[in-house]
């Protein structure tokens, strides 16, 4: 089937099975490889991605349900020039260690301090309970996140 | 493991799903969220030789708030749910359970029909529904009908829903402002599903006596219910601690959970009573 999107603000088109989860078409179709296949049945959280700016896991999404949406992967939330301020406050809490599970973790938490810039840390657990990380123990992600906050909060007016 | 193969539509009317899913023969599945159904097709639990996908039918997707009931489209999303204020005052334990359904990604896309329609024991969704009398309307071939939520919910997975029928609306009764009530689940890890968990309230007289007591419990049985013996040590009481002690042991009394691999039988059993006690504690405070 023929389907029609939006990804990373570039309108793709593309012919899809039926069966082709969203994560393996932005994998295999799109080549756009930060968006990370865990375990394929919802459990991991490392493919999510934004689907009309929500959070949302893309290997529980068919790639024909995205006709017509707004799709933004790990990719479109970098920059050429310099690390954003999540990737930067990654790197200094040592919040990676192999770095799988990274993109679905940036991405869940760039979602949520986008809405919430002043989520507490009780919140930004509960938030990532989704995305499972095997090698940091969670701490330094956390910390990380609570770290990024100041860049998404408002300037006073 | 990659999905096995299927058909595909995309209905623009529910006149035009109805006819799709009966031509489907039984082999057709709705396709709502999908943070249920995708997943059984990963592990081939389903295989469905058509999905029909309700997106696009917008008119099930709204909340709407009466003087006799809060009407969720089936295609509502808990997000959807989180996100509207008017809720916390129609129905707060509503809102409260909804809090616990799964992780901030699955709670984006999915649905209220379709948890009602997957049907799961331990699911926050069919527990509100059985302990708020709900009422579930469905579409057929056949015309609408409306069934009485402690009439759907038959075992794990089995619902009274027929093959050719599709969930439109859950209807809560309207909420009295005053009240009583608490939402209690336990689970390991945050969002996943809970061990045991209960939604109860009560209305209270002149007098200070409860009574109306509704005591819904789920993840202890095949299929959420109601408590008829909690619900006894309540009605007429003052809700005091004596009383919350009383209702958990009859809560506890009341269940046959299974073991498995999260918890024994025991365990869960015990659970629900400790539950059923720091929810009256917490409703009555």
């Amino acid at each position: 089937m023929q389907v029609s999107f939006e990804v990373n603000g570039n309108n793709v088109s593309v012919d899809v099975e039926p069966r082709m989860t969203l994560a393996d078409c932005l994998r295999h179709m799109l080549r756009l490889t930060g968006t990370h296949v865990g375990c394929e049945h919802g459990v991991c959280g490392a493919c999510t991605i934004l689907v009309d700016g929500m959070a949302v896991r893309a290997c529980l999404m068919l790639a024909v349900q995205a006709d017509g949406s707004e799709v933004i992967t790990i990719e479109g939330l970098s920059n050429d020039d310099a690390l954003t301020p999540l990737q930067v406050s990654f790197r200094r809490h040592h919040a990676l260690q192999c770095g799988f599970c990274t993109p679905g973790m940036i991405v869940t938490a760039h979602a949520l301090l986008s809405e919430e810039p002043d989520a507490d840390a009780d919140r930004i657990r509960e938030v990532l309970s989704g995305n499972l990380c095997r090698c940091t123990g969670y701490i330094s992600i956390i910390d990380a996140v609570l770290d990024a906050r100041a860049a998404y909060k408002k300037p006073a007016p | 493991m990659k999905l096995p193969a299927f058909e595909y539509a995309c209905p623009a009317t529910l006149a035009e799903a109805v006819a799709l899913l009966a031509a489907g023969d039984g082999d057709a599945k709705l396709l709502a969220g999908g943070q249920s159904l995708v997943p059984m097709m990963a592990f081939r639990v389903a295989s469905p030789a058509l999905l029909v996908d309700l997106r696009k039918l917008a008119e099930l997707r709204r909340i709407e708030i009466t003087g006799e009931a809060v009407r969720l489209g089936a295609m509502t999303r808990w997000r959807d749910i989180e996100d509207d204020a008017r809720l916390d005052t129609a129905h707060p334990l509503l809102k409260a359970a909804v809090a616990e359904v799964a992780h901030y990604q699955i709670r984006n896309r999915g649905t209220v029909g379709g948890s009602i329609a997957h049907a799961d024991p331990a699911a926050e969704m069919p527990g509100i529904a059985v302990a708020c009398d709900a009422e579930i309307a469905v579409a057929g071939p056949a015309g609408s009908r409306v069934i009485g939520a402690s009439d759907f919910f038959i075992a794990p997975l089995t619902t009274a829903l027929a093959a050719d029928e599709i969930i439109v609306e859950i209807r809560l009764p309207a909420w009295p402002a005053a009240r009583r009530w608490a939402f209690k689940e336990f689970a390991r890890r945050r969002g996943d599903f809970a061990l045991a968990g209960t939604a109860l309230f009560y209305d209270v007289d002149a007098r200070g006596k409860a009574f109306n007591a509704h005591v819904g419990a789920i993840g202890v049985g095949d299929r959420p219910q109601r408590l008829a013996a909690a619900e006894a040590a309540i009605n007429g009481q003052t809700v005091d601690i004596a009383t919350s002690e009383r209702a958990g042991s009859a809560a506890s009394a009341a269940v046959t959970p299974q073991s498995d691999i999260h918890a024994s039988a025991a365990y869960r059993q015990a659970l629900l009573g400790t539950l059923v006690e720091r929810a009256l504690q917490s409703a009555c405070a």
